[in-house]
């Protein structure tokens, strides 16, 4: 079942959270137009679409104004397409424990990975990674309560965090080499482990993933544009 | 609402958002046992229990079960007691527009606003620069509407009316008058307080906001 309901999607291919909406779109089959950006050198489009952050990723649906910020956007797409491929559970309780889950991941865990880059001190390093490794085992955690014994964070596929946290799986590869450690495995974050096997290879997520290229690309603009801070 | 519901609050008199939850209680008619914590001195065990990684409040505890952070209590009480007073609007887009001001406020103005009060120097100019133009960006949102959430007040208005009982301590450690560069937000704060029982019956004090400012100040060795 596909959709042309004039859905556009400005987004980036290295950027998680762009590819989180377009794990969503994939699971509710809704067609859409994806607009690349440039983040270097950043459209009309884009600066008139989300002038208050000039971020992707931005929702553009029919002749409505654009929404940015990747969480909003989900729950939009859930509110207009509750009937297909429901992202957020119905019970009041059960929702309040994602958003909580998700406010984590994008407000503590996820940016200790940018906190890793710009750190040059070799041992605040080692201290940011103890923290990754926490927070890994935090999310562990989380997957066990919010799963209910099923294989993804939504049950028995897909749900709000799979997309949440999974939308993260290629930087934390990358930032695993790169670093030299290991933020999921099989000893300490065992059912994470093989719930990041099932992410990666499923049908909404994998042609999605940005390839080692596209990060390690993002990851020189980064180290130039925003480079780390001096010891 | 079930006779044997329980709600208890754990808050601090003096956070905006904990004010955004007690207003949200009010809103839809909802009693609770509200526990003020000492977040300065002494967290309580029940705090440290019910929010073990942040160990922040506002936290709603309802039949036993803890939700935590301001924006998620505020969706979680709308969706629960769903029977009157809705704070969020029903049409889809309407929602995320409000979800994403109320983001805004929660993550930019706020953030700029600790600055304004909590640092010296360069930092400290560049966050006043930062925080007015943040309010500047919520009064081109608030437009000519009575509120933000347009005739009825709403889920943005709840989110962001109580940061006006922090606006004295802003303009007198940023040098600011709010007043004179945003005066549709001071009329629209203004407009609140005096329409809505829900907000009037929660607000503090300004000054004595302002004097937790003061103390909050000489605890963080910023003030002598």
């Amino acid at each position: 079942m596909t959709k042309s309901d004039g859905f556009k999607l400005l987004g980036t291919a290295a950027s998680p959270f762009v590819n989180r909406v377009q794990f969503v779109l994939n699971l509710k089959s809704i067609e859409y137009e994806y607009i690349v950006e440039n983040l270097a050198c950043k459209s009309e489009l884009l600066l008139t679409s989300n002038p208050v952050y000039q971020k992707v990723p931005v929702l553009i649906h029919a002749n409505k104004p654009p929404i940015p910020e990747s969480l909003v956007i989900i729950e939009y797409l859930d509110e207009m397409y509750p009937d297909v491929h429901p992202i957020l559970p119905s019970n009041p309780l059960d929702r309040a424990e994602n958003r909580f889950w998700a406010s984590y991941i994008d407000n503590k865990f996820f940016p200790l990975f940018e906190e890793l880059r710009k750190t040059p001190d070799k041992e605040e390093k080692e201290a940011i990674k103890k923290q990754i490794i926490e927070g890994s085992q935090l999310l562990e955690e989380a997957f066990v309560k919010v799963s209910k014994g099923k294989d993804y964070f939504g049950g028995d596929d897909a749900g709000y965090l799979d997309v949440v946290l999974g939308c993260f799986l290629a930087w934390v590869k990358f930032v695993e080499k790169r670093n030299e450690f290991n933020i999921i495995d099989e000893v300490r974050t065992p059912k994470l482990k093989k719930w990041v096997n099932r992410i990666w290879s499923h049908e909404a997520f994998k042609d999605v993933f940005p390839g080692s290229e596209t990060l390690m690309n993002l990851f020189m603009m980064l180290q130039t544009h925003k480079p780390p801070r001096k010891i | 609402m079930a006779e044997n519901e329980e709600v208890i609050l754990l808050d601090f008199w003096a956070s905006m958002f904990g004010m955004r939850v007690r207003i949200g209680l009010a809103e839809k008619g909802i009693s609770y046992d509200h526990r003020q914590e000492d977040l300065l001195e002494n967290k309580s065990q029940l705090l440290l229990e019910m929010n073990p990684i942040h160990k922040k409040i506002p936290v709603l505890i309802h039949n036993g079960k803890p939700i935590c952070e301001s924006s998620i209590i505020l969706e979680y009480i709308d969706e629960t007691w769903n029977d009157k007073a809705p704070l969020l609007p029903s049409d889809a887009y309407a929602k995320a527009r409000a979800r994403f001001w109320a983001g805004f406020i929660t993550n930019k103005l706020d953030q700029a606003g600790r600055k304004v009060y909590r640092t010296k120097g360069e930092e400290h100019e560049k966050s006043r620069q930062e925080f007015m133009e943040c309010l500047k960006l919520l009064e081109g949102e608030l437009g000519d509407k009575p509120f933000f959430g347009g005739e009825n007040f709403g889920y943005l208005d709840v989110s962001f009316i109580p940061f006006y009982s922090w606006f004295q301590a802003y303009e007198t450690y940023g040098n600011l008058n709010i007043e004179l560069e945003c005066p549709k937000l001071i009329a629209w704060a203004k407009r609140c307080i005096q329409n809505k029982e829900s907000v009037s019956n929660i607000f503090p004090d300004s000054s004595k906001v302002f004097a937790f400012v003061q103390l909050l100040r000489k605890k963080l060795g910023i003030d002598d």
